[in-house]
This record gives C-alpha cells, sequence and structure tokens, in this order.
C-alpha cells in the first residue's frame, strides 16, 4: 500500500484499485474542532478537482476536492456521529471517503510523505 | 462537569452549588446576579398569566375534523413571574444602554427613547397595512417624508422602503441592477466584490443568480483601480463596493471607479452600511453610485433589539428607479398619498421588478428613523458624523503605538479604526483580547473582519462616546495590548467576570440541542 | 418638542384599529397584547443589545432565543425551529429554497389559496433563481381545492405551498396533500399566517409538512402597519438542520461546566459561507422573537388553547350574524377567525363605504387578487378576541346600509 498527499492537505492511501481518501494532520489541526463532515454518496462519480465533501469546524467550512477521479464506494458513516475523528485520528479512523480509482496516472503527480512534509515545512 | 443544569434553582430541585468562587451560595446566585431556569423548568401548563375567559366545552365550531387533538406542551408562568424571568434574563446582557459598544461595521449608536416614544403612539402602532388608504394618510406620510430624506442625503433619484434589512437592501438593489440589465436585453453573468466585503455581498450577489469574483485590494487598504478596469468587460454586471470601506477608509477613485465600471456597460452597488461616516457630507449620487442600502437599525439610530429587526431601504440611480418592488407610495396631483400595488401598478410602474415583502416594509423603524432625522435637522446629521469620525482618529492615534494599525499610516480613517494582532506572544489572539475586554466592562470589538487584516480588530466608536468614555476605553485596550503581548496567561481564560466563561462552541455544533425536550432538559 | 407634535399630527392622520370596528386580517392581525410584554422589550438589555455573538455576554437574548425556538416548534409540532426570519413572506420563499437545496429539483407548486403576497415574493425570487413556479387562481368553493392542487403535483416537483387556514379562511386537508406530495418525492411546506389558530387546529407538522413556515405578528408584535414582523421557521426532520437559513441558538456548556447558550451552525451563514450561504440573511427580528416569546409565556398551553376558542366563539356569531344581511353569504364550509363573504358587488368599493361610516370592515379580495375577476365581490373578514359584540352588530348594520 501506498500513501499520496496533495497540496490541499489531503492524504490518498492506494490499495490495488481502491483509494482512500483523508486530511491530514497539519490540515486537521488548522481546522480546529472539527464539528461535522458531509461525505459523498456512495456511487457518485466524482471527476479530479471535484467537490466531494464538506469539513466544517466552528467558524470555518471548507471543501474537500477529489485529487482523483474515481466512483464513491462508501462515505465514512462514523463521522456523522463522531466528526471529532477527523482530529483525533486524522489519518486512520477519520478517514473521509473510498474510491475505485478511474486513472492510476493521475497518481503520478502526487507527493509522497517526505515531499508533503516538506512542504508544510514550507508554509 | 456533568452538571450542566445548574443555571438556576426550580421548585424541589436543591441546588449544591459550587460556584461564587470563595464565597459559594446554596442558590448559584451572586446578590443582584441571579441565575434563572427555562420556562420549560418552571412554567406549567395550567399556568396562565392573561385573565381570559375559561374555555367552554360546548361551543359551535367550524373546525371540522381539523380541531387539536394532542398537548400543546406549552408552559405558561404568572404575570410577575414572566416580568421577573425575563427582567433576570435581561441582566445577563451588554446593551449600549449599559456601556460602550465599539462593534465595527455596525454603528451601536445611543437610540433615543422619544423614537420609542413616537413608534408607540397609536396611529403608528395600531393600524393596518390593508386599511383603506384615506385612513392611513399620516402613515403614508411617515413614508413619505422619511423617503424624501433619504433621497436628499445620498444624492439619489428614488428609494424602495419595503426591504427588511441590509441584506434584504442588498438583494433588492441587485436584482433591481439585474433587472434593468434584463431589459436592455444585457444579461451579465458576474458581480465583482473586494475583498474585504461583508459576507452578506457575495451571498447576495450568488442568492440573485450571479457568479462573485474578488477585486484585489492595493497596498494602502484601498480598490486596486487599475485591477478592475483590467477586469471590467461584457461579462461585468455589477461591482459591489463599500464606501468607507470596511477597513475604515475612504474610497478616494469611487468617482473613476463608477465612471470605469459605467463605461463598461455595468452598474455600481455601494453597500451602506458605513454611511454614517459620510452622512451630510458626501451624497453617493455624486460619486456615480446606481444603488445603496441603508441600515436605518446604524445611521438612523432604530435599536438593534438583540438581532433585529433591521431596515434597509435602498436608493437608486435614476436608471434603476423604473424597476424598483412593490408596493411604493406616491403623491397624487391632489396632494393625497397612495400605495403603489399590483392592484394599481399602471403603465408607468410596469417594469418593476416584483415584490420583496407581504407589506410596506418596517413602518416601526420608519417613525423611530425620521424622528431621528428631524430631531438632529442636517446640521445635525452632519455634526453626527464629524464626531463619529473625529472619535475613531482619536481611538487610532492613541492605539496605534501599541497595537499594530496596517492602515495607520495611510492617513486619519473614517468612523472606524482598524487593528491587527501582530506582536501578540505566541498562543495569544484577538479573540483572547475580546474576552479580556468584556472583563473590563466594554464589549468587544469586531473580530477577525475584514477578513484582509490578520487577527483584525475593527472598533468603531460612533459618534456617542464622550471623550472621557473614550479614554477609559483606551486604558483599558493598552493594558490589554501590553497583556497580550507580554502572555499574560489569565487572558486566555477571560472573562472572568461575565455571567459565562467562554462556552464550547464545538459541543454545541457537535451535538446540537436546539429545541429544549424533557428527555434531555432538567 | 416641536419633533414630537409633528409626528403625532401624522399619527392623527391615521384611523387607528382601537378606535373603529375592526374585521381586518389578511395576514396581519389584531390582538390584545398584555402590558408586560411592551414593558420588557423596552429594557434597555434587550432593546439595545446586539447580535449576541459574544454569548459570555448575551445570554439573556441567547436563552430567551433558544426558549422561542422552543415554543415555535410545539406550536407548529416541529423539531426544530429558527431564531426567526424577517417575516411570513419572506419565510416563504427560504423554505422553497430550502425545499429545493434538499430534493435538487426546481419545480414549486403553489396553492392558489396562498395569500397572494407571499406567492408574489417567491414568484420574484424564482425570477432569478430560475426556480419554475406552478401557479393557480384560487378556488372560489366552499372548502379549498385539495384535489386541484394534488393534481399538479408531479415527478419534478421539489415543494409543494399550502396555507393553513387559507387566504379565504378555510382549512385545507394537509395529511392528503402531504401524502400525495411525499409520494412524488415532494417536499410539503405549510404557511401559516395567524398562530393563534394553531391553539385550536391540529399543528401542521403532526399532519405530515415538512417545513413549517409563518407570520409570528399576532403574537405580541402589534399590526404597525406592516412591519416590522416576524418570521417563522421550522422543520419536522431534523437531520436536515443544516439546510436552514437564518441563525440558530443551541445548548453547551461553559469551561466551568454551567449551562449556556450559543448561536451555532453558523458555517451555513453568510459571513462563513460567504456565496455557498443557504441564506443571505443577517440581521432577522430578535426584538419580534422576544415579544412573541413572552406573549406565549404569559398564555401558556391553557392560555393559547382559550384565546383560540375565544377567537373562533366570536367568528362563528360573526358569520352567523353577517349572513342574515340581505344579498349577503358566507363562502366558508370551515374556518377558524377568518372567513369569505360574498356581496354580490366589488367589496372594494364597499370596504372605502364601510370605512366611511367609521367601520374597518375587512380586505375585498380584488385587492388582492385584482387580476382575477371572479373574487372581486368577496369580502374577507377577520375576527379577534378584540372584537365586541357590539362591533359584530354595527359592521352588520353598516353593510345593510352601504350595500345595494
Amino acid at each position: 500500500m501506498a500513501r499520496y498527499f496533495t497540496e490541499e492537505h489531503e492524504w490518498i492511501e492506494v490499495d490495488g484499485e481502491t483509494a482512500t481518501i483523508g486530511i491530514t494532520d497539519y490540515a486537521q489541526e488548522q481546522l480546529g474542532d472539527v464539528v461535522f463532515v458531509e461525505v459523498p454518496q456512495t456511487g457518485a462519480d466524482l471527476a479530479k478537482g471535484a467537490e466531494a465533501a464538506v469539513v466544517e469546524s466552528v467558524k470555518a467550512a471548507s471543501d474537500v476536492y477529489a485529487p482523483i477521479s474515481g466512483t464513491v464506494l462508501e462515505g465514512n458513516a462514523a463521522l456523522e456521529a463522531d466528526p471529532e475523528l477527523v482530529n483525533t485520528s486524522p489519518d486512520d479512523e477519520g478517514w473521509f471517503f473510498k474510491l475505485t480509482i478511474g486513472d492510476h496516472d493521475e497518481l503520478e503527480g502526487l507527493m509522497n510523505a517526505k515531499a508533503y512534509k516538506a512542504f508544510c515545512d514550507s508554509l | 462537569m456533568n452538571q450542566i443544569n445548574q443555571s438556576g434553582w426550580k421548585p424541589g430541585t436543591p441546588v449544591a452549588a459550587q460556584d461564587g468562587g470563595d464565597h459559594p451560595t446554596v442558590t448559584g446566585n451572586k446578590a443582584l446576579m441571579l441565575e434563572e431556569a427555562l420556562i420549560f423548568e418552571i412554567g406549567g401548563a395550567d399556568t396562565c398569566g392573561v385573565d381570559l375567559a375559561e374555555t367552554q366545552t360546548d361551543l359551535p365550531s367550524r373546525m371540522g375534523k381539523f380541531a387539536r387533538k394532542d398537548e400543546i406542551g406549552l408552559p405558561g408562568l404568572s404575570e410577575p413571574e414572566t416580568v421577573r424571568h425575563y427582567t433576570r434574563l435581561s441582566r445577563q446582557n451588554y446593551g449600549i444602554d449599559l456601556g460602550f459598544f465599539p462593534l465595527g461595521s455596525c454603528t451601536m449608536k445611543h437610540n433615543p427613547r422619544l423614537n420609542e416614544k413616537v413608534a408607540r403612539m397609536p396611529g403608528f402602532l395600531d393600524v393596518h397595512p390593508m386599511q383603506p388608504a384615506n385612513t392611513v394618510q399620516g402613515a403614508l406620510g411617515v413614508i413619505d417624508e422619511l423617503s424624501h430624506w433619504l433621497i436628499t442625503l445620498t444624492g439619489m433619484n428614488a428609494v424602495a422602503m419595503s426591504p427588511k434589512a441590509g441584506a434584504h437592501g442588498e438583494l433588492c438593489g441587485i436584482l433591481c441592477i439585474r433587472a434593468a440589465l434584463e431589459a436592455r436585453g444585457d444579461a451579465r453573468k458576474v458581480v465583482l466584490v473586494p475583498e474585504s466585503a461583508h459576507g452578506t455581498n457575495p451571498a447576495t450577489a450568488a442568492f440573485a443568480g450571479y457568479e462573485t469574483e474578488d477585486i484585489p485590494a492595493n497596498a494602502d487598504g484601498r480598490v486596486d483601480l487599475d485591477a478592475l478596469k483590467a477586469r471590467l468587460g461584457p461579462d461585468v454586471a455589477a461591482v459591489m463596493i463599500t464606501n468607507p470601506n470596511t477597513c475604515g477608509l475612504f474610497e478616494r477613485d469611487m468617482k473613476a471607479i463608477s465612471d470605469a465600471v459605467h463605461e463598461a456597460g455595468g452598474l455600481v452597488y455601494c453597500d451602506g452600511a458605513n454611511f454614517n461616516a459620510i452622512m451630510g457630507r458626501v451624497r453617493p449620487g455624486d460619486l456615480g453610485v446606481d444603488a445603496m442600502h441603508i441600515n436605518l437599525h446604524k445611521t438612523f439610530s432604530t435599536p438593534h433589539g438583540g438581532g433585529g429587526p433591521g431596515s434597509g431601504p435602498v436608493v437608486l440611480s435614476e436608471a434603476l428607479a423604473p424597476f424598483a418592488p412593490l408596493p411604493f407610495v406616491e403623491k397624487k396631483s391632489d396632494g393625497s398619498l397612495r400605495i403603489v400595488e399590483e392592484e394599481n401598478m399602471e403603465d408607468q410602474h410596469a417594469s418593476a421588478f416584483g415584490r420583496m415583502t407581504a407589506f410596506h416594509g418596517q413602518m416601526g423603524m420608519f417613525t423611530r428613523a425620521l424622528t431621528y432625522i428631524l430631531s438632529h435637522g442636517s446640521d445635525g446629521l452632519r455634526q453626527a458624523s464629524g464626531d463619529a469620525v473625529l472619535n475613531a482618529n482619536y481611538v487610532l492615534r492613541q492605539l496605534e503605538d501599541v497595537l499594530h494599525a496596517p492602515y495607520g499610516a495611510s492617513g486619519p480613517c473614517m468612523h472606524e479604526a482598524l487593528f491587527g494582532d501582530e506582536g501578540f506572544a505566541d498562543g495569544f489572539s484577538t479573540l483572547d483580547l475580546a474576552k479580556g475586554l468584556i472583563d473590563e466592562g466594554f464589549h468587544p470589538m469586531t473580530m477577525y473582519f475584514p477578513l484582509v487584516v490578520h487577527g483584525a480588530m475593527l472598533v468603531e466608536p460612533t459618534e456617542t462616546e464622550s471623550k472621557d468614555a473614550l479614554d477609559q476605553f483606551i486604558m483599558a485596550m493598552r493594558s490589554l495590548a501590553q497583556r497580550a503581548k507580554d502572555g499574560d496567561e489569565a487572558l486566555l481564560t477571560a472573562p472572568h467576570h461575565a455571567p459565562r466563561a467562554r462556552l464550547d462552541e464545538a459541543q454545541a455544533a457537535r451535538k446540537p440541542r436546539l429545541a429544549w425536550s424533557e428527555a434531555n432538559g432538567g | 418638542m416641536a419633533v414630537e407634535k409633528h409626528m403625532r399630527q401624522l399619527s392623527k392622520k391615521n384611523l387607528a384599529a382601537a378606535d373603529a370596528p375592526f374585521f381586518i386580517g389578511a395576514g396581519a392581525y389584531r390582538h390584545h397584547v398584555p402590558a408586560s410584554v411592551d414593558h420588557l422589550i423596552q429594557r434597555g438589555e434587550f432593546l439595545t443589545a446586539y447580535t449576541p455573538y459574544q454569548p459570555e455576554i448575551a445570554q439573556g437574548t441567547l436563552q430567551m432565543l433558544f426558549e422561542f425556538q422552543s415554543q415555535v416548534a410545539r406550536l407548529y409540532g416541529c423539531a426544530v425551529a429558527n431564531a426567526s426570519m424577517y417575516d411570513g413572506s419572506t419565510a416563504c420563499w427560504e423554505a422553497v429554497a430550502m425545499a429545493g437545496r434538499v430534493t435538487r429539483k426546481k419545480r414549486v407548486v403553489l396553492s392558489g389559496a396562498l395569500h397572494p403576497h407571499y406567492a408574489q415574493v417567491v414568484r420574484t425570487m424564482a425570477k432569478f433563481t430560475e426556480d419554475e413556479i406552478a401557479g393557480a387562481d384560487p378556488s372560489l368553493t366552499a372548502l379549498p381545492d385539495d384535489d386541484g392542487l394534488i393534481a399538479r403535483i408531479d415527478d419534478n416537483t421539489a415543494s409543494v405551498v399550502v396555507q393553513y387556514p387559507d387566504i379565504l379562511g378555510r382549512i385545507p386537508d394537509l395529511q392528503r396533500i402531504a401524502d400525495a406530495a411525499h409520494e412524488k418525492g415532494a417536499k410539503l411546506i405549510v404557511v401559516n399566517t395567524e398562530p393563534v389558530a394553531l391553539g385550536a387546529l391540529e399543528a401542521p407538522g403532526n399532519l405530515g409538512a415538512d417545513i413549517v413556515v409563518g407570520e409570528g405578528q399576532a403574537l405580541g408584535v402589534g399590526l404597525q402597519f406592516g412591519g416590522p414582523y416576524l418570521g417563522l421557521f421550522a422543520i419536522t426532520d431534523p437531520k436536515l438542520v443544516r439546510q436552514m437559513p437564518g441563525r440558530l441558538c443551541g445548548e453547551t456548556v461553559d469551561a466551568d461546566g454551567k449551562r449556556g447558550f450559543v448561536l451555532t451552525l453558523s458555517t451555513r451563514e453568510q459571513h462563513i459561507r460567504r456565496e455557498k450561504a443557504t441564506s443571505n440573511i443577517c440581521t432577522n427580528s430578535g426584538l419580534c422573537a422576544l415579544a412573541f416569546s413572552i406573549h406565549m409565556t404569559l398564555l401558556g398551553a391553557k392560555g393559547i388553547t382559550a384565546l383560540a376558542a375565544e377567537n373562533h366563539r366570536l367568528a362563528c356569531i360573526a358569520a352567523e350574524r353577517l349572513a342574515r344581511v340581505p344579498g349577503v353569504s358566507v363562502l366558508n364550509e370551515n374556518f377558524f377567525n377568518e372567513f369569505t363573504l360574498m356581496l354580490g358587488t366589488d367589496a372594494r368599493q364597499i370596504v372605502r363605504d364601510l370605512a366611511d361610516r367609521g367601520v374597518l370592515g375587512g380586505v375585498g379580495l380584488g385587492k388582492l387578487f385584482p387580476d382575477v375577476d371572479g373574487l372581486k365581490s368577496g369580502l374577507l373578514v377577520t375576527v379577534t378576541e378584540t372584537a365586541s359584540l357590539e362591533d359584530i352588530e354595527s359592521l352588520a348594520s353598516a353593510l345593510e346600509e352601504v350595500l345595494p
């Protein structure tokens, strides 16, 4: 399994034809207390860059964009009852949604963990 | 932490108070500060504070099968209980009547009580909006006189009086613009909005079906005229500008901006929220503005009432006047007044874009605003805006050595002074300073707005404050700024003397409890 | 002093409702407002406060709003109510917009017997949002044309808007309409302009409504020639709360664990979501909500039930008496405190003639529906607890005089 990162502070965990997407620890720290997450409907076809989810803190609402194109397999239902999972476990239990990967080539331009760390340090 | 219902005593429930610092009380009260439970905890279904005839059960009914079957579940209180309940609640509130309310962009000025007295005259309070016109000539006279004043003060051509508040007025203005453009067969898609705009501006444009784009600001906090000119074109319907802008600065290029927009076939909307800075001194009509709403609850002293009601008449240029919504008041040739609405809209009003609200607008606010205007006269209004600007500049200059003033060097400000959080110790924010201000007995200033300044603090003293009041505020601000820079930890948990400490907003939003229920209550 | 004198003179050029037998309603209702309501809303801490963005020093306004939301929700039979809108007509449009967001459909079916001003506001806004409005003229029948309304609902319908009681005073069968709307995947929006009616009629939320909106002016606020009034907005499904417009007050705790209230879910609102907000509303009707809430607290369940019963009793007496005026008949089979008289002549002229005799006798339907010829002879008459038996007699005898 490989994990990729975007400049929008999303992570993408690739397992065969399936990608799991969430936001990074850096992103959740910037947002503060997450109070609500809206995940995409199962079966939705997302183009790369399309609005896929919404994450809200007390004072801000941010869109989460699909980092690659694909069809939504599942949204994380646990976030409906416990949005704070995004704060307490951003890399694991706080995942947002799973996609079937539409085009593996789209993973090419993404960062690996080391590049992402350097990116955050530069901010 | 599990005792979330500690806010009040209620019958049969002893309160084991933990509160009161070193001197706890068993009730949780602190002398004049009385805790108060919810009406659902202290009221009863059989208690009633109004003297009504007993319900007869054998009456004929014309309601058929639709009569209510279940209990309504609404608690009642007796009259003395009601008076106490709301009086106790009121004492947990800050208001202008209590002290300085420097909320930038909101113009919290004194609300003269003559306004309240006049609004309660039976001829204003107790008339129905659908009475025959000859029985409401005085009410129509108020609308007519106030319209005249607003048109004169702004140098515009007409005014739509019906919008219910500032954002509603904005919508009215933008819809006039859209109707005018459509009437000339020129559908345009984009509305340009400065980065520093009120949030209502982009929301309004979106509601009217437009896409919005940001206009950049230049280094001294004003609209970048060249960038604006470069963006104008056949797809731009309108530019929405706040003048003076939300950084507290007068847009000196306003006339050039309007000319450029008009030349490109667009129209100019001005957000009038900050009209208190220029009232009686600058007429927006002279600057090429096509539409501007006026917040009667800001500039013309009608009370904010804990979040409304407001009133947002929109003044219009000659180009937009024919598109104003119904209804409006018109003088007939015999000098009497009539209401123009769907029933009698004749050819000359046929281009009205529609209707924004059921009746004629906020009559109760019109009587108050007209009373304020007549009490001041044109010279008094001019004096008020001058004093408001002088007060803001005094605050700016007295604080700029201890607080970062991003545009302080670009000259005098208008009616509000803008500061940022630069120089605060790590972990200390504008929020902490604001909460400290509560302990000092002031309402906080506007925070984190405009968005273009980091940790923004926008202070609008209005003409209401005396120099002594300003000096006391300045003393408090200087002390708090120093504490924020020094990293005084006590500031992080302020306020310490308010009816409540900082509230858990994350919990409120994660598990919303928006109505009382027996299950989660008492 | 000169200002006061000038304003008093303007005031005196109006005929106040208290100075005449008064029977006008049509979306604004005259009720007795207990003196303590006006006394309490004039306390400076309420009157001169701002929107409660600093909850530590605004618990008074916030607790009041929480109580207000709870009262409205219970009166309407709903799960959640917001902290108010501008008025009933704008709340009605906001409900239509919300139903569009939830269903992602663009067609709106309006009952012909929806208050025409409300329908106009919806049509005006829909022009710009490109929603399709399917309206109708009101039917001049003893009962509302529920069948005609149901027939217009199709699979593309986002919402069905029906007034309860309707503009002619009749009571539609909400449950039937709700079932038909839900079958087509549409939301039922119920509009109520007279909250006192819900002291006697079943709550719309208990009859299948999805969104209930209305005008709250009748309780605590006063006529004021049309404003400021109080828009009420409530929903039955709490899961849709993030699609609601307007401010919401919620319960939480402070850092010491004490109960307190805050404005919450504000990410829906214009100052955060900007062009993606659920509404551009900012200032609402806070002080009118306070007046409503105080009046409702003084009444309680017992009081609102008794008040509604008294309104209905007097309206029944008036309908019976007025039907005995030669040439006059009552249209309605059912009503609460408002009904339509058929006069056989243009009722607008009759209203003016009655006013010349010092009687404010109702609203001619021709004023509300200028484009519908068949309605001109209808007179909408409203009878609240403020009307005495003598007032009813005055109206009856004045009608006898002025009718041709």
